[in-house]
């Protein structure tokens, strides 16, 4: 067998023993299932079925480190690290790179009822919650899944018992910072037991001089009979980065999921969301920003299943393109013959902002039932120029103008987000991002240079 | 010299198909010219070069705007230098809230004068006073641009936008299109109350309706690309009665002896 896999299936079965070490519990005894499975496979490749421009191939074939033997980083990049969202920052958790930050803050500040700790330290101490929800949302068929199971030994476990409310946001952040190329695998574990609520804030950053490196990332969320979760992830990476993340959703009797990836700055990445609607009257809403500009590539792809009736899904994601930044989406509803009275919407809308920028995109919608409402469409256009010369004609600069019809296309994505003071975080990062400043806000460039 | 616009022998094209075929036209500050002609004559052609709009290529010709070359400056400096087009189509913008709409235009003139934006209370009064000029419903402002405005609260709008840029040179293409009486004689009132001895207007009109509440000192008639005719405020009157087929055959007569 030849590819990128390879080297990664050779380390796994020459370091085994050091990786298992590394981690514990169920996430140990499941990576031996995720090799087996990825035996005789490889990683999917540009032209593939769902992978029309993406190649995963090519993220994974540079000679990447992994951090097996858990050396553990300068601690200061965490504590260096200060993003400022407004009235969020007391629930903050921070990974770097694949390893979970303790922080005594957090413990101290958290409610009784949430549990936001390491993964792997859930997998030794809490070994029966684990061994429940482990690897139960995720497919181990797609391959990228398997390969991050086969080596992540850490990540970040949530748990909101049963009937509680998380009442301000949880801002988890994703530090990379290495001093030489990396693959670095990622876990996140969320699980809502009934009627619970949790409104999660996740952003990317790359610190300043950190070498290249590929995330891979599995997140599963489980979400209970009547609970409630609001996710927005924003993406600030770098252009030498590579992101490939995996989002598993299983949804449960009137389950309420909304879940927002907002890409901002990026190599190339490619973000998957599959969606297990398997209860009655969920409601569930995906929602998809990405600026583009320079060579960036953004690729986001999703998978809505509906398998019980009077259910509800939304799907809403837009790209503004620049220069040649490369966007790709496609997405697919499936609604089962199990599923009558649904109602399912897929939107796609993109504006290329130059002319070798490019978009391609595939909605797709599979119906097995009657008793739908159901609507899928995707657009492809650019900047309206009677617009811009109206607005110029009132004295607004062209290269302002462009921006105001930038930020005004994209407002409908930014009014998904249901926390207002993350929504109102995300609209100035947007505005920045647009005006060409960087995305970050003030405090990070700070710790950038403080480094 | 007490021009505020003079145009010479302005040619215009759109690919291949040249519209505008040789503009003469001088306005002095405190005029209202009115520029009158059949439809497919140049006339909104002439507002939209005048404006900069990137559609149409000039070819030939000089724009002198109070002393400045005007066709070499960017619509946004067109602007700022005082020129405004009330359009005939004005624009829908999702989005984009007339509240910031306005603010980016008015900081933008600062700022082209090197000036510091104008202070958020200071603005808000601005929008306040202006807005009663032309009775716009104060609702609107916080909706996007022109979108699910009526016909009339369009032009309306634009006549509150030619109030807060306050311009020395107002072209208003076609304003009385699509207005009922009410709205006609509010947009007109508007346009009469913004009039100083400084500044000028050119009126596009169809109609001599419109000139019955802003009355023109100067009428012009364009047709096929060129100004065929001036005339005082009379030749407007003559144009309701007789229409444009004297007209017509006046100049293209005088294309053939040519």
């Amino acid at each position: 067998m030849m590819g990128a896999l390879n080297q990664y299936l050779e380390l796994f079965d020459n370091s085994r023993h050091d990786i298992d070490n590394g981690s514990a519990g169920a996430m140990n005894r499941l990576r031996h299932d995720a090799r087996a499975a990825l035996e005789g496979r490889r990683l999917p490749d540009t032209g593939d079925e769902g992978f029309e421009k993406t190649s995963i191939e090519a993220m994974f074939a540079p000679d990447l480190g992994l951090n097996i033997n858990r050396v553990a980083l300068p601690c200061d990049i965490a504590s260096a690290f200060k993003c400022g969202v407004p009235n969020v920052s007391s629930l903050l958790a921070i990974m770097v790179n694949d390893t979970f930050v303790p922080s005594a803050t957090l413990l101290n500040n958290l409610p009784d009822g949430i549990t936001v700790m390491s993964l792997a330290r859930a997998a030794a101490e809490r070994p029966e919650e684990i061994d429940r929800h482990y690897g139960t949302a995720a497919s181990l068929d797609a391959p990228g899944t398997a390969l991050n199971t086969m080596l992540a030994q850490d990540g970040i476990y949530i748990h909101v018992d049963r009937g509680i409310k998380l009442d301000r946001p949880l801002q988890l952040v994703n530090l990379t910072s290495t001093p030489v190329p990396m693959l670095i695998p990622r876990r996140v574990l969320i699980v809502l037991e009934e009627g619970a609520s949790l409104s999660v804030l996740t952003c990317d950053h790359t610190m300043k001089d950190s070498a290249s490196a590929v995330s891979s990332q599995v997140i599963e969320i489980l979400a209970g009979p009547g609970s409630s979760l609001n996710v927005c992830d924003i993406e600030e990476s770098a252009p030498d980065q590579s992101r490939y993340s995996q989002t598993y959703v299983t949804m449960h009797d009137g389950a309420d999921v909304s879940i927002g990836g907002m890409t901002l700055h990026c190599g190339t990445t490619r973000n998957e969301y599959s969606v297990d609607i398997r209860g009655q009257h969920c409601q569930c809403h995906l929602g998809g920003m990405a600026i583009g500009s320079g060579k960036q590539h953004i690729d986001n792809s999703s998978d809505v299943i509906h398998s019980a009736p009077h259910s509800d899904s939304r799907q809403l994601f837009k790209y503004v393109l620049d220069d040649e930044a490369h966007g790709a989406f496609e997405g697919s509803i499936v609604v089962t013959p199990d599923a009558p009275y649904t109602q399912a919407y897929q939107s796609d809308r993109n504006i290329l902002a130059s002319a070798n920028a490019r978009m391609h995109t595939k909605p797709q919608l599979l119906i097995y039932n009657d008793e739908v409402k159901c609507s899928h469409g995707a657009t492809t256009g650019q900047l309206d120029e009677q617009a811009l010369f109206y607005m110029q004609t009132r004295g607004i600069p062209r290269q302002q103008a462009r921006m105001m019809l930038m930020q005004a296309f994209m407002a409908e994505v930014i009014d998904t987000v249901r926390v207002d003071a993350v929504r109102d975080r995300l609209r100035y990062l947007v505005e920045r991002r647009l005006a060409g400043f960087d995305a970050s806000c003030n405090d990070c460039s700070t710790c950038h240079t403080q480094q | 010299m007490n021009e505020l616009l003079k145009v010479s022998n302005l040619h215009a094209s759109i690919g291949d198909k040249e519209i505008l075929k040789g503009i003469n036209l001088t306005i002095k500050p405190g005029e209202v010219h009115a520029i009158m002609g059949p439809n497919g004559s140049g006339k909104s052609t002439l507002s939209s070069v005048l404006a900069g709009n990137p559609t149409f290529t000039v070819t030939e010709g000089e724009v002198s705007f109070h002393g400045l070359d005007l066709l070499s400056l960017s619509p946004e400096d067109r602007s700022h230098e005082g020129l405004f087009l009330s359009f005939q189509y004005p624009v829908e913008i999702p989005g984009v809230s007339m509240v910031n709409f306005m603010r980016a235009a008015v900081n933008a003139k600062l700022k082209y004068f090197n000036k510091p934006p104008m202070p958020a209370n200071e603005f808000l009064k601005l929008m306040r006073e202006k807005r009663a000029i032309v009775e716009l419903d104060n609702k609107l402002a916080s909706r996007s641009v022109n979108e699910g405005f009526s016909g009339g609260e369009k032009k309306r709008n634009e006549i509150f936008q030619m109030a807060v840029l306050e311009p020395c040179l107002s072209i208003l293409d076609e304003t009385d299109s699509g207005l009922d009486i009410d709205a006609l004689r509010i947009v007109a009132e508007g346009v009469n109350k913004l009039k100083t001895p400084d500044n000028a207007t050119i009126v596009i009109t169809h109609y001599q309706r419109l000139l019955d509440y802003i009355k023109p000192d100067v009428v012009h008639i364009l047709y096929k690309g060129r100004i065929v005719y001036t005339g005082g405020p009379e030749l407007a009157l003559e144009l309701e009665e007789k229409g444009y087929d004297w007209i017509k055959n006046q100049a293209d007569n005088i294309g053939k002896e040519a």
